[in-house]
This record gives C-alpha cells, structure tokens and sequence, in this order.
C-alpha cells in the first residue's frame, strides 16, 4: 500500500474544499474566514509541495514559499484592516461593512 | 502496511479532522488552536514529501507568528461571537452544496486525468542524497529565482508599513517631545532684557 501522488492532491483537494466551504458558512465573522483563507493556501503549498517531489524539481518548493510569503503578508494586513474596522464600528460582522456602499 | 504510509495516512487524517475543526468550531480561539494543528500535520507531510527546509519554515512562520497573531485579535477584540453564528444553520445548505460541488468537479477533473496514466507515479520519499534539501533551495532560489526573492521581500515590507500605518493610533491628548521645535528655538524668542526703571517696576 504505497502513498502516491495522487493521495496528497486528495488532501490538498479535500483542505480546499473545506476552506470554501468555511468561507460560506461562517460568513459573518471575519475571522474565521481568514483562517479560512489560510487553509486553502495551505492546500495550494501541499500540492506545489508534492509536484515538486514528483517530478524531481525543487522549483515548486520556491513557489510554496512565495505563496508562504504572500500568506503571511495577506493575514497581517487583513487582521489590521479588522482591527481597525473593530476600532471604528465596535463589531465585527461582515454585513456592516457595506457602509461605504452608494 | 510500511511506516511511511501509515504516517501519512496519521498525519492527511489529522490535517483534514482538524481544517474541519477550524471552520465548525464555536469558539474562535478553539478554531485557531485547530488552525495551529492543522499547519503541524501539513508539515508532517512535508516531511513525508522530503521537503524539510518548508516544513520547519511552516512551523516558524505559521505556527510562530501568524496563528499567533490569529490568537492576539481573537483574545483582544472584545467581539461577541454568538451573534455572530447566527446565520450558520442558515448559510449550511448552500456552503455544502457548493463544497459537494466543487469537490465533485475536483473528483471529476483528477480521474480523467489519472485515467491518461498521469500523477500514478510514486512519490520519492527522501530527497536526492548528495544534497540536503536546504542547500538544493538555495542553491536555486538565490541564483534563478533571485527577483523573486527580492520582490517578496519587498511585498512583506509593504505588509509591514501598511499593518503599522493601520492600526497605528495617536492619542490627541498626549504631549509629545518635539525635537524640531526645541533645537529651533532661537534666543530673541525666549528672553527679552528690559531695563527696569526705579520704583516703578514693569507690567506686561
């Protein structure tokens, strides 16, 4: 019973699935949909991660970094941006932030 | 069933329970903790992949910093989190069709492609042996992929400036040191010599 490449894009696919599937059931608490946000790139990295262990090319590697860096660039800018949302409304919810709306 | 197999199907097991886990928990600070065991079990596959150096640099930088910022916002924002639940029973019906969906397409999309012999490959589980998987990194990210690095670089100081320039709050209240000011202050603004006349004393 060997581990092939097809199991790990199985676990990409599935934490991919369950992050939109977060993103549409919490969709009033901001937070939980950034974490969210964070599972389906972890799911994009498994996959980069496992191409690259299949074909032999550590490029893919370097591609799940950068995607590494703009995640962690994503989450800090998104949890300021909740933050100050937070300072300005007391609340989080996201159906409030329409308020800009025409 | 060989060691391997079974810790990935350990670690694949712990990493989908617990993404699970993230987006159903009641309590947000629960959804990070699940959040944080979700990333370690990645890692573990990682391993299992023979890609060390991403592993460790999953655990630092998520583990390390950004579940923990995760963890600082949810403990600090005084957010009532019940109300905001509210509508899960209502939005469940819709999140699951299009999660059945689009697994399905996944589904649809990795047989047909699997059915044309592609990805049946096994997986080697350890990286070539003449170099560590460190040193195969750097030796391609610091030479082919140079720009790349300098330009993500770049996007985590804009991240930077733009988390401060957010969230950074000036109390109008406080008195602060200006320096400008206090080095430009000239003599003549400051103090007059007047001759006072006796007897009489001066007024301003």
């Amino acid at each position: 019973m060997t581990v092939t490449l097809a199991h790990y894009l199985a676990v990409a696919a599935i934490l991919f699935t369950i992050g939109v599937f977060g993103i549409f059931v919490n969709r009033k608490n901001v937070i939980v949909i950034l974490m969210s946000i964070e599972l389906i790139l972890l799911s994009v990295n498994i996959n980069f991660v496992a191409f690259s262990a299949y074909l032999n090319d550590v490029a893919g590697q370097i591609m799940a970094m950068f995607v590494l860096t703009v995640a962690a660039a994503e989450a800090a800018v998104g949890l300021a941006i909740l933050v100050t949302f937070f300072r300005n409304r007391g609340d989080i919810a996201v159906d409030d932030a329409s308020m800009m709306k025409g | 069933m060989p060691l391997p197999a079974l810790a990935f199907y350990i670690l694949a097991t712990v990493t989908v329970v617990s993404g699970l886990a993230v987006v159903s928990a009641r309590n947000p600070v629960h959804s990070v903790l699940f959040l944080i065991l979700a990333f370690f079990s990645a890692a573990g596959l990682f391993v299992l992949l023979g890609a060390e150096f991403l592993a460790m640099l999953l655990v630092v930088v998520y583990v390390g910093a950004v579940a923990v910022l995760f963890l600082f916002v949810v403990m600090m924002l005084d957010v009532d989190f019940a109300s905001l639940r509210q509508g899960f029973a209502q939005y469940l019906p819709l999140a699951l069709v299009i999660g059945v969906v689009l697994l399905g397409e996944m589904i649809f999309v990795s047989v047909a492609v699997a059915d044309r012999g592609a990805a049946a490959g096994k997986v080697p589980l350890a990286a070539a042996a003449d170099m560590t998987n460190a040193e195969a990194i750097g030796r391609v990210l610091y030479t082919d992929y140079v720009y790349f690095f300098q330009a993500a670089g770049i996007v985590l100081l804009i991240a930077m400036v733009g988390a401060i320039v957010l969230t950074l709050r000036h109390k109008p209240n406080v008195r602060r040191q200006k320096v400008a000011v206090q080095v430009g202050r000239r003599r003549k603004d400051a103090v007059a010599v007047v001759s006072v006349p006796t007897g009489e004393g001066i007024s301003e």
